[in-house]
């Protein structure tokens, strides 16, 4: 039963990648509606995401059935879940407008949160009582979709700085969008790095005092950095690295900190290297490589797309992100709203995303300045996903 | 700036207006000059009352509050202070009683500055609740200050408007035709638009197609629920609407509820944990995880004529699972395991070296003075500190819990009023203080509970706060998921003039136009 869970995700981990290949072809080919190649790559991408979503779906159902409750409950879980909305935000904007670029930037989205999913344990856990609740399914998935909605915006809104930016040589804009493509490109660095170490079976441990209490903290990467004032228990040699480089600094104390300076680390290195790699065989920054993909788009309707996705999946994140888990929060904890760091950033995300409406309805702030904040709005649940769950801890931290 | 509020068409508009409310033609320069009219359509070019009246201090505030950009400003200024607010954690959460400490030695100067600066009670401080306020107060604005003039327009919309205000809408079309042709087009028109599910109405040679205009009330209504959310939580500071307590309940003990006439019977407290088999290894080695935290609770209800204590509801206390009777909620919170409950001691006659007897002592329930008899004698329990300290030598108690429970008993022969004292801490005899006595108490057993951690609470407004929810939530969906569109066809002078105007997503409503073959020199002004 674990075996076929495992496989069914690696099925929909290379669906989402074929997906991604068949859009990629169907930008390439043509301009954008008029060409019957262009439109049979689109039909292939989408009925891919759509196998590739109903293969996620059945992965879902045998996570169910082997732990008994909603796989929504730790990072490995929800991360792969908000890969599942997105492609089905994706889905029903598809049906709406029948853009094949956006596949083209959507799938590869799905296929790096997945990748990224993946580095965090995939064991059922068994539920604690906190979280033994139908709120569980009924907030976190409604949340979640919303969420996936937002996603979907932030693609689009970065198409529509591809095709607007691509080919600037300088100029705040371009500079800001080859950075938010490096971050992305982060992900898939961390995703490969911690997959070839994860296949290595790779491991350091290192001893030290957390709270007044000793403690071992455990490494699944070579150790970059080491917890502060920790002593080494094990670890295993990489590539003559057989020390830590260099200690945390002291101020970070948290039981896991170190271990996560560690990955960002290597995160940045990886994907610093990736994009070395990359611009010295294109010879052309990423923006201008994604640029060509873009270029016979009509922009008005990538606009439209990034605003559609918000304004459809905010009702949703309203219901999910706050009404519900109001709900959830006045059962299991007796008040229906408590400050914890999880709520205040649900609550920033939805304030941001008000903000983000009313400049464009009543404003009209269209085209750059609201692609712009469709980035920022996804920044912030990327913020609320990894940072908050990660490094601030509270009641919601399950990771 | 505004000369004159008659319009040539001889309608007489309010003052501020900046479309004619019956034609729809510009009336002042500005807007006059422009190609189009699609910002001055938001409100249909109403009169505003912000924008109308500007010189008493009443106007001045109520123009502050209307406008959106201060709106927008208000909500980004809160965005900001809630996300400082999760750099570090908030004061409830700190395990401290000295937070000013605390925050220092945890993390430093910026932890120091975190405090002095008010972020680390930062929700319940007086400025965030002024700017939660202050966006309360906008979105009433706001929202009057539009949805009046709005709702008027709307409600008395002419099917015939000007050729000005067509040709000034964002998308437009414009044909020759002959008298014969005008009135076979505008039916086509017509059916053509009906089938994509328009409203349309006709006057002579002027057409005016609408649809889903109920998406333009989603933003009030959304607004209403938001304000019946605030006032509801508001609603909470009415004395006896709002009550947030915790309580411990050890097993056995039957305790006051705080400030309200209940009390609380813990029958048992329970932790299951799951099997180590349904554990993944990586987790094992942090140790049993929980299954289920359960308090089996009875709740009482004093009656204050008899002063007796009647059972109201009984159940399992579980997370997730509150008991509930009437406004009162009680919910699993925390518990304390293995607490020291009552002490097993025996009476030990040192010269025979046998016990002589037993006697139990309840830590939580001894009066001064309390007698136990044990066989022909009697201890007296003079003295108990329950968390038991010396300061400067005296014998002091740190707190009412039986942390170090200590006695001064006085054990006499029955019937005498003196005897001889001996100390008992924490169920040692201290010998070597009272050597010449012949009478020692020693420890023979102890006996330990658990103890529960409730949370009590109260929370009346909730309905109020839910329904707001409920409203808000279907205004969003009737704002979002619905889009207001319209278009208007009119033959003038041998000229066909269509325009066409929506709030939002202009591409698709291009693209809807597209698809009805009627519109083939379909234009969009970009802006």
């Amino acid at each position: 039963m674990e075996q076929l869970m495992e496989n069914l995700l690696l099925c929909t981990f290379f669906l989402y990648l074929l997906s991604t290949v068949a859009f990629v072809m169907g930008t390439n080919k043509g301009s954008e509606k008029e060409s019957p190649k262009s439109r049979l790559w689109g039909n292939i991408g989408i009925g891919m995401s759509i196998v590739g979503v109903v293969f996620q779906l059945m992965f879902i159902i045998t996570r169910v059935l082997i732990g008994g409750h909603w796989p929504t409950s730790n990072m490995f879980e929800f991360t792969a879940f908000l890969c599942f909305t997105i492609v089905i935000a994706f889905i029903i904007l598809y049906f709406m407008y029948r853009s094949a670029v956006l596949g083209a930037f959507v799938m590869p989205l799905a296929v790096v949160l997945l990748a990224y999913a993946s580095v965090f344990p995939h064991e059922v856990q068994p539920l604690i009582p906190a979280l033994q609740s139908i709120w569980l399914p009924v907030h976190v998935s409604t949340a979640a979709l919303g969420q996936g909605a937002f996603g979907v915006g932030f693609v689009a809104g970065l198409i529509y700085l591809v095709f607007q930016f691509g080919r600037e040589k300088e100029g705040k804009n371009a500079r800001w969008l080859e950075i938010t493509l490096v971050i992305v490109l982060m992900f898939v660095g961390f995703s490969a790095v911690n997959m070839a170490f994860k296949t290595m079976n790779y491991e350091a441990k290192f001893s030290h005092i957390v709270d007044g209490q000793p403690a071992v903290q455990e490494y699944s990467l070579p150790p970059l950095v080491a917890p502060h004032d920790s002593e080494v228990i094990s670890i295993d040699r990489f590539a003559g690295l057989g020390q830590p480089l260099m200690e945390a600094p002291s101020w970070m104390k948290g039981k896991d900190a170190a271990s996560q300076l560690n990955s960002v680390l290597w995160g940045v290195i990886s994907g610093a290297i990736l994009y070395g790699l990359i611009r010295l065989i294109a010879k052309k920054p990423l923006r201008g490589i994604l640029h060509p993909m873009v270029s016979r788009v009509n922009p008005d309707l990538v606009e439209e797309i990034s605003y559609r996705a918000i304004a459809i999946g905010f009702p949703i994140f309203t219901l999910g992100a706050l009404i519900f888990a109001m709900i959830w929060a006045h059962e299991a904890w007796g008040r229906f709203w408590g400050w914890d760091p999880k709520e205040v950033w649900a609550l920033i995300t939805w304030l941001f995303y008000s903000a983000y409406l009313h400049l464009r309805l009543s404003r009209g702030w269209h085209g750059v300045k609201s692609a712009w904040l469709a980035v920022g709005g996804f920044v912030i649940i990327m913020i609320n996903l990894i940072v908050i769950n990660l490094v601030i801890s509270g009641l919601h931290s399950y990771a | 700036m505004i000369e004159n509020s008659k319009c040539e068409c001889g309608h007489n508009n309010p003052v501020g207006t900046i479309l004619c409310e019956s034609c729809g033609k510009p009336l002042d320069e500005e807007t006059k000059g422009k190609e189009t009219i699609v910002q001055e359509m938001r409100y249909e070019g109403k009169a505003r009352r912000s924008q109308t009246f500007q010189s008493s201090p009443f106007d001045m505030v109520w123009n502050f509050f209307s406008s959106v950009k201060v709106a927008i400003i208000l909500i980004i200024i809160t965005l900001i202070a809630a996300s400082i607010g999760t750099i570090f954690p908030q004061e409830k959460f700190v395990p401290s009683s000295d937070p000013a400490a605390y925050y220092e030695k945890q993390y430093g100067l910026w932890g120091k500055w975190f405090h002095i600066l008010g972020f680390s009670d930062m929700y319940n401080s007086w400025w965030f609740f002024t700017m939660v306020s202050l966006i309360g107060i906008s979105l009433v604005v706001c929202s009057l200050d539009r949805v009046i003039p709005l709702y008027k327009a709307l409600k008395n919309q002419q099917v015939r408007k000007s050729v000005d205000f067509l040709k000034r809408q964002r998308i437009t079309a414009e044909t020759t035709l002959t008298a014969a042709e005008a009135d076979e087009k505008l039916a086509k028109l017509e059916q053509a638009l009906q089938s994509k599910r328009y409203q349309v109405k006709r006057e002579g040679n002027a057409l005016l197609a609408e649809k889903g205009r109920i998406s333009r009330w989603g933003p009030y209504i959304n607004h209403i629920g938001l304000i019946i959310f605030l006032f509801g939580v508001l609603l909470r500071y009415v004395p006896g609407w709002y009550l947030d307590e915790t309580m411990w309940v050890r097993e056995g003990e039957v305790k006051k509820v705080p400030e309200l006439p209940y009390y609380v019977k813990n029958e048992g407290f329970d932790i299951t944990f799951y099997d180590q088999k349904n554990v993944p290894k990586s987790k094992q080695d942090a140790g049993p995880i929980a299954q289920k935290y359960e308090t089996r609770a009875v709740l009482y209800e004093k009656d204050w004529d008899t002063g007796k204590l009647k059972p109201v509801a009984k159940g399992s206390i579980l997370v997730n699972h509150p008991l509930a009777y009437k406004d009162l909620r009680l919910v699993q919170a925390d518990f304390r395991i293995g607490l020291l409950d009552a002490l097993d001691l025996k009476l030990v006659d040192k010269e025979s070296g046998k016990a002589l007897g037993k006697f139990t002592v309840d830590l939580y329930d001894l009066k001064p003075n309390q007698v136990f008899r044990v066989k022909d004698k009697e201890v007296v329990l003079l003295d108990y500190y329950p968390d038991f300290a010396l300061e400067n030598n005296r014998p002091i108690t740190k707190s009412p819990d039986p942390n170090k429970p200590a006695f001064v008993f006085e054990v006499r022969e029955k019937g005498q009023a003196k005897g001889e004292r001996s100390w008992v801490i924490s169920g040692q005899n201290l010998d070597e203080l009272t050597k010449e006595n012949r009478y020692a108490i020693d420890l023979a057993g102890m006996k330990m509970v658990d103890s529960t951690g409730l949370m009590v609470r109260v929370d009346k407004s909730l309905n109020v706060i839910l329904f707001g929810g409920v409203i808000c939530m279907i205004g969003l969906v009737m704002g979002f998921y619905w889009h207001h569109r319209r278009v208007w066809a009119l033959v003038d002078d041998g000229r066909l003039y269509i325009g066409a105007h929506t709030n939002k997503n202009w591409y698709s409503l291009e693209r809807e136009l597209k698809l009805i073959g009627e519109f083939d020199t379909l234009q969009v002004k970009r802006n």
